[in-house]
């Protein structure tokens, strides 16, 4: 198997085996940019549970998520396996109540007190 | 690599002749722009499908040539 497909099936296999992942530039606890710091700080504000992925640290997992969801830009969240959008998608969805309506849907537990900006 | 505002607008007519396209230039450095794209091509995509029918109209400048193009997207009103 060529070092791509194993990428593809890591990525595979991590959105299955979590709920909400954030592939993004630094860490949830460091953003290392301004665009994945916004996705986290949302997260964090609703109180969710996330894995963050750090594609700093792994130049297949940068490129290979970009080419797993046909999505040129970092950051990107999943969730329950499902991409949903990166900073631009989800802070829209955010701010119009979608993406805490999403959690509910799914099934992710958040903070309801906090469901909008 | 910096790209102006008016090849990111003659970029996305091309692909979508309809569209209504404003785009600003967020910091004045040719490298952060926010562009909102309106066009009846959009009918019956999600949002995530839109984004990349843009990015594809783009050419695979996004996130290489074009490193911060905020984006949203929607349907002409009735």
């Amino acid at each position: 198997m060529s070092p791509q497909q194993d990428v593809q099936d890591w990525i595979r296999k991590t959105i299955a085996q979590n709920d909400v992942v954030l592939f993004m530039k630094g860490t949830g606890q460091m953003p290392q940019c301004g665009f994945s710091s916004q996705v986290a700080q949302i997260l964090g504000h609703l109180g969710v549970d996330y894995k963050d992925i750090n594609v700093l640290d792994d130049m297949g997992i940068r490129d290979g998520i970009k080419a797993f969801a046909n999505w040129p830009t970092i950051p990107q969240l999943y969730v329950k396996g499902e991409f949903v959008g990166g900073c631009d998608i989800i802070r829209e969805m955010f701010q119009a109540g979608e993406l805490s309506q999403l959690f509910d849907e799914k099934g992710i537990s958040y903070d309801k007190s906090k469901m909008t900006a | 690599m910096a790209m102006v505002a008016g090849e990111i607008e003659h970029l996305i007519k091309a692909k979508f002749p309809d569209a209504l396209i404003s785009i600003r230039d967020l910091a004045g450095d040719g490298d952060h722009f926010a562009a909102h794209v309106v066009t009846s091509a959009f009918k019956g995509k999600t949002r995530v499908q839109q984004h990349q029918m843009v990015y594809e109209a783009l050419g695979g400048r996004m996130g290489d040539a074009l490193h911060a193009l905020a984006l949203t997207t929607a349907l002409p009103k009735d």
